[in-house]
């Protein structure tokens, strides 16, 4: 067995609390969003100069003409030996240069995560347990027979046993016991994260490893098709195929340059007719302006660039696809768990009923809670000790705590006495609560806190005779907190052999996560309509729902309500997209067009889904939705800027061509560049620029605030629309004035 | 009465006044005509002529066609025409009312069979000199109802194809298209006409063409024909072959500047009521309303430009004479003549009230511009809304890409194979014109039909390539164009120009009957409101534009800056 020290625990992973990482903030981001360096720029140089051969090059046509463009003209050059002739070949392989470095530093990002990556591939050996002696039995004893192998040998369903301090070999899901383990090379999360079997968190990833206890490991993923393998060809962009919609883009930008082809191949017999004949020189100078080569250069980085901006929030793709998907989603489905919500009710208020203090019913909430270590009853602690800060427990404090643990979240507060016993929580009672000793005070005091109906029995199993009156309280107020999406926590209390009494009671709610209000607002903005899905009840599903601001509810889901909701979205052609973990989530993920699995998921869940999130943090969708919208923006905005970009080369190179025949076509010399030579190449030379000028933008992408589809297009309109009609005018102008001091043009 | 009036009112006020009265009456008839055509292509019953009919041809007019059917039967038609017509120009000789007139020559009965088949009605030759009655009745007249509607009939498979929803391509029936648009729209409308133009002056009777001596003893060469029928057509079925050959400069076709007006408001009339047909077959007239909007306002641009230039724009003889009024008829004057040249050369009429040849530079290169643009503003019956509709389906898509969605338009989204399609409808006429025109200016029998060397002369190729293409038909003159070399040259390309495009747009229409229309959300990028027609304006021009601004610049630029 060999352990991969460079993933021990040491140094990069704090064992301390394991999180499960579900809605948790991230420790740490895996990788800052980089500007663009030198560094980079040099390590793409020769990745770009191989991207110069034209069996590469072929695929995008418009830089496929413009490489033909330079070699026409460097024959030329090389033929008739001139200055302007040098320059326009130099400056059009410059151009196809450009092109093809947007497209290295691209690939260069993901380059240096795939290699981080590659080195957790080590091989390995694992135990595999001999399948013969494999029992359930067996098995939860932990002392299975193994053998040693190469973990490159593993098949799916081979079972394996790994122990602290060992790699995991491969793909997998814990079929017996539960480990914590540091999942770091893979996720970035420096803090460990807790696997068990059964249940939703029992994926482990190859190459991560397990910290404490020994597990029992089905393969799931055979040996060079595993995650990581998968992330590496992603980051990579080695498995790149072109997107929908890019291949769309790509026809129009090919008939583009059709038409100039054929705009420049005929204006060689109308300049013939008018007398003025063209060199071939002058007419690939042209045609080079003409055809959209801003677009054509980075259209390739753009979309590279986009998972990109994926892998750095942390999310893997597993298809471009998804993630152009992910701009069109017209429903998002949201869990309300862990994802609306905090996960946990928590305690918002005390309601006494009549004849019992707020103080009273406060104090006997917060005993019967000391010893919860439910979050509910953390939260009950938590609450009074806030806004009750001088409750005493009302029994002697003198002594310990029962159990220092039990202690530890009553911050200052006051434990339970000594001798105190915990009545727990039982599917019979439906309550739970404490029994405190007798004291000087009175004889044994019992507090329960429980369901209505439960209390209530309990109550009057006690001897107590509740008036209507003081039961119709009761029930008012139980009704007001369930009406309102909360959950009514009954709380009352018998002292000695007295009949028992309600003091009141304590309001339990979800509570939603800050700013969830917002996202759903800037969501509706996008035009995406947002659906919680919760096995709640009607009423409170819609309290919450009310209270967080998405715009449906799925009330008592079950998995196939949620399947049967994809499917009716769906058919009304909308796109939907989700996040889920569990395995019951697996054909939801599959049905959904952009299904986010969480990495603490399944592998089931991780199989069907299209993307994985590495933090797994569910409202992550939002990022992801505005990332595949940043996408097509980007593109939509340098084609537009490509094309109004034309008009004024047309300003610039057609009066240069032709005033030695047409002297009045001075007058369309508006930017008054030096001479016929200099506005050829002034041309040229912007056309080549402005593709490096717009690298970082391709690879940053297009600034993107959610607003509606007029604001978005008006916006970018005038940015990329009037800009791109401007922007070339002054850029030739200023080009002009520098190369028309060129000696010999 | 009229001409007493005009001249009591500036020239001004006069031509700002008759463009009101049009665009008034242009838009009373809007909604009710516009019901109308969407009511005659949606209708499931049969009028029991059209029954009649069906059962004579042997067809099923319930039965949907595919779009490859479609397109098939569409080919199919249109080939039996071209024969026809080509048969009946060669035997002339030998059929009755041939007024003693000889067949055409093949190059110039193939030249003619196309072009009206076409819907472009190109005319090498003179009408009163080369085609007797029964040629222009049961030939040219025909072709101008049936290529009306096949034009009509292709616009309303493609507005199907929106309005339907994942069937398998089915787009509607043509042989039921075909003879609605004829028995229900056509026929109707231009009788309407055909009286009013009647009792405006135009002629009709089926008197030979006699020559006469007057009291004074001058010989005079007295013109007879059923005129005012085909006139109706010519101008209704955005056609323009005149029955005479100075068209509707001919006393005798467009008498009075009333006559002038109504054949205009007739070649635009049902251009610009189409769209309103588009909003309520696809069930939101606001889509429709922005189509309107985009052709009226290009349309407006064109008309201002020209009437500017006619009426006070530069060039050293019109100054010198005062008005340019060389090339124009003096009932109708400058600002008739501009509207009526803008408007036929917008739509894809090519009838011609002056002599487009005889404009000044800008105004002339106006007039091209307008064929240029593929005719969409509002274009020729049919035609004009197929162009808009692929037009804007480039605009959805860059408009689409900017706002972050997968690009769509009513509710079909905008892929890979509706790119192809609409990338080549965009390529095919351009590409058809350029070629032409780069030919003819370097071969030999292209240039011996050039009348005026340098611009003037670059001017008139590309004019005569420009409208063949885009089977509008006018001529730009000073082109002669009655050589085996043009007529075969510009056959061809009326053709290609005619029946690529349609079978790209019955094409398009098919793909997107199949797709599920994809319900509109907050996020989906409005069609209807100014921002998407300013930006379809936007790409018509510059689509246009970056394509021809090369050939235009050694033209009518040249000749505009001199």
């Amino acid at each position: 067995m060999t352990i991969d020290i460079r993933n021990a625990p040491a140094g990069s992973a704090a064992p301390g609390s394991p999180t499960t990482g579900a809605g948790e903030p991230r420790a740490a981001q895996r990788t800052t969003p980089r500007a663009l360096t030198w560094a980079q720029v040099r390590s793409a140089l020769p990745g770009a100069l191989r991207k110069l051969d034209p069996r590469v090059l072929y695929t995008s046509p418009v830089m496929f003409v413009v490489e033909v463009g330079a070699v026409v003209t460097t024959v030329l050059a090389v033929v008739e030996p001139g200055v302007f002739a040098g320059w326009i070949a130099v400056w059009l392989w410059a151009t196809v240069f450009f092109a093809t470095l947007a497209e290295s530093v691209a690939e260069s990002r993901g380059k240096a995560q795939a290699s981080t990556l590659r080195a957790t591939q080590k091989q390995t050996t694992a135990r595999r347990v001999v399948a013969a002696q494999d029992t359930p039995a067996a098995r939860s004893r932990m002392d299975l027979p193994t053998v040693e192998v190469p973990s490159s040998t593993l098949r799916v369903g081979d079972v394996v046993v790994v122990a602290a301090g060992e790699t995991l070999p491969g793909d997998g899901d814990v079929i017996e016991g539960v480990a914590s383990v540091d999942e770091s090379a893979v996720t970035g999360e420096s803090a460990p994260v807790i696997r068990e079997s059964g249940g939703d968190r029992s994926a482990v990833t190859g190459g991560t490893v397990v910290l404490s206890d020994q597990v029992v490991v089905r393969i799931t993923a055979p040996a060079g098709s595993t995650f990581v393998d998968r992330m590496i060809a992603l980051v990579e962009g080695s498995e790149r195929r072109r997107t929908p919609n890019e291949v769309a883009l790509n026809i129009l930008l090919t008939s583009l340059t059709i038409v100039f082809l054929l705009a420049v191949a005929t204006l060689q017999p109308f300049a013939v007719y008018s007398g003025s004949r063209q060199s071939l020189l002058v007419l690939v100078a042209l045609l080079v302006c003409l055809i959209p080569t801003t677009i054509g250069a980075l259209l390739s980085a753009i979309g590279i660039a986009g998972m990109d901006r994926l892998v750095q929030r942390n999310v893997l793709a597993m298809s471009g696809r998804a993630v152009e998907a992910a701009g069109d989603v017209d429903v998002l489905l949201l869990d309300k768990t862990g994802t609306i919500t905090y996960g946990n009710r928590r305690a918002t208020e005390v309601l006494p009923v009549a004849g019992a203090t707020p103080r009273e019913l406060a104090v006997a909430a917060r005993l019967a809670s000391l010893a919860d270590e439910t979050p509910e009853g953390r939260s009950i602690v938590e609450l009074v000790d806030a806004h009750h800060p001088s409750v005493e427990c009302g029994v002697s404090v003198g002594s310990e705590p029962a159990d220092p643990t039990h202690t530890q979240h009553s911050t200052g507060g006051v434990g339970l006495p000594d001798g105190a016993e915990l009545v727990v929580f039982s599917a019979v009672t439906r309550m739970s609560g404490v029994d405190l000793p007798a004291s000087a005070t009175g004889g044994v005091r019992r507090i329960r806190k429980g369901a209505g109906s439960a209390v209530e029995l309990w109550v009057r199993g006690t001897g107590a005779q509740v008036s209507a009156a003081d039961g119709e309280q009761l029930a008012a107020l139980v009704d007001a907190v369930a009406g309102e999406g909360g959950t009514p926590l009954v709380v009352a209390e018998q002292v000695g052999e007295a009949p028992a009494r309600v003091l009141g009671v304590v309001r339990l709610k979800d509570v939603v996560k800050e700013g969830m209000r917002e996202r759903f607002d800037q969501l509706r903005a996008m035009g995406i309509r947002s659906v919680m899905v919760t096995g709640d009840n009607q009423v409170t599903a819609r309290a919450i729902a009310a209270e967080a601001g998405v715009d449906d509810v799925l009330a008592e889901a079950t998995p196939e309500d949620k399947l049967a909701l994809i499917r009716r979205e769906q058919e009304g052609g909308r796109l939907v997209a989700m996040a889920g973990d569990g395995t019951n989530d697996a054909p939801a993920l599959a049905q959904s067009d952009v299904g986010v699995a969480m990495n603490t998921g399944t592998s089931a869940a991780k199989e069907a889904g299209n993307m994985v999130d590495l933090d797994s943090d569910p409202t992550k969708l939002i990022e992801i939705v505005e990332i595949g919208k940043q996408l097509l923006i980007t593109r939509g905005a340098l084609t537009t800027f490509s094309v109004a970009n034309d008009i004024a080369k047309y300003f610039a190179i057609l009066p240069a061509m032709f005033v030695t025949v047409f002297p009045q076509l001075d007058a369309l010399n508006v930017m008054r560049l030096a001479s016929p030579g200099s506005a050829i190449l002034s041309a040229v030379i912007f056309n080549a620029l402005i593709i490096l000028a717009l690298i970082p933008l391709s690879l940053r992408g297009v600034r993107y605030r959610p607003a509606s589809a007029s604001a978005l297009l008006r916006r970018n309109l005038l940015i990329y629309g009037v800009g791109g009609l401007v922007a070339p005018f002054v850029g030739i102008k200023l080009i002009d004035l520098v190369v028309s001091l060129l000696p010999g043009l | 009465m009229i001409g007493v009036h005009t001249a009591v009112l500036s020239p001004v006020v006069a031509a700002v006044a008759q463009i009101l009265v049009l665009v008034a009456a242009l838009a009373a008839v809007h909604a009710p005509l516009g019901a109308y055509l969407a009511r005659t292509y949606t209708s499931p019953n049969h009028l029991r002529a059209e029954r009649l009919w069906y059962r004579v041809v042997r067809v099923d007019p319930d039965a949907e066609q595919r779009w490859t059917t479609y397109l098939m039967s569409l080919l199919g038609f249109s080939l039996v025409s071209v024969l026809f017509l080509y048969g009946l120009e060669r035997l002339q000789a030998h059929l009755p009312w041939s007024l003693g007139l000889a067949g055409f020559d093949p190059a110039g009965a193939w030249n003619s069979a196309v072009s009206f088949t076409t819907n472009t009605n190109w005319q090498w030759y003179s009408g009163e000199a080369a085609a007797g009655h029964l040629l222009q009745m049961a030939g040219f007249a025909v072709q101008n109802f049936v290529s009306a509607s096949v034009g009509m009939a292709v616009a309303i498979a493609l507005v199907r194809g929106f309005a339907r929803s994942g069937t398998d391509a089915r787009i509607g029936n043509f042989w039921s298209d075909l003879t609605r648009g004829v028995v229900r729209v056509l026929l109707p409308l231009s009788a309407v006409a055909a009286v009013v133009l009647m009792a405006s002056g135009v002629i009709q009777n089926l008197d030979p063409h006699t020559a006469l001596r007057t009291v004074e003893g001058a010989s005079q060469h007295v013109l007879g024909g059923p005129v005012a029928s085909q006139e109706a057509i010519k101008d209704l079925g955005t056609n323009g072959g005149g029955f005479f050959n100075a068209n509707s400069a001919h006393p005798l076709e467009n008498p009075t500047p009333l006559t002038n007006l109504v054949e205009i408001f007739l070649l635009l009339v049902i251009p610009f009521t189409l769209p309103r047909a588009f909003g309520l077959m696809v069930g939101d007239r606001r889509q429709g309303w922005a189509i309107l909007g985009v052709m009226a306002g290009l349309w407006a641009a064109s008309l201002a430009l020209t009437t500017w230039a006619e009426m006070a724009g530069p060039g050293a003889a019109p100054q010198a004479a005062g008005a340019a009024m060389e090339g124009k008829e003096t009932r109708f004057g400058l600002a008739a003549s501009a509207l009526f040249a803008v408007s036929t050369t917008a739509t894809s009429t090519g009838s011609v009230n002056s002599m487009h040849d005889s404009f000044p530079a800008p105004g002339g290169g106006m007039l091209l511009f307008n064929m240029l643009l593929g005719e969409v503003a509002p274009g020729g019956v049919g035609a004009g809304l197929s162009g808009m509709l692929v037009l804007a389906v480039v605009a959805v898509f860059v408009a689409g890409l900017m706002v972050g969605r997968t690009p769509e338009y009513l509710g079909k989204k905008i892929g890979r194979p509706e790119m192809t399609i609409v990338a080549l409808y965009v390529l095919t006429v351009p590409a058809l014109v350029l070629v032409g025109t780069a030919v003819s200016v370097v071969v030999e029998p292209g240039l011996a039909g050039v009348q005026d060397p340098g611009p003037h002369g670059l001017s008139e190729v590309l004019y005569a390539f420009a409208s063949a293409a885009n089977n509008n038909g006018s001529a730009f003159a000073g082109l002669t164009t009655g050589t085996p070399f043009y007529e075969v040259a510009q056959g061809l390309v009326m053709l290609a120009g005619r029946f690529v495009p349609i079978a790209l747009v019955l094409a398009l229409a098919g793909r997107l009957a199949s797709q599920t229309t994809v319900p509109a959300t907050s996020g989906t990028l409005p069609t209807h409101r100014p921002l998407f027609a300013g930006l379809l304006a936007a790409v018509a021009i510059v689509v246009v534009g970056l394509t021809f601004i090369p050939v235009l610049s050694l033209g009518p630029v040249v000749e505009s800056l001199s």
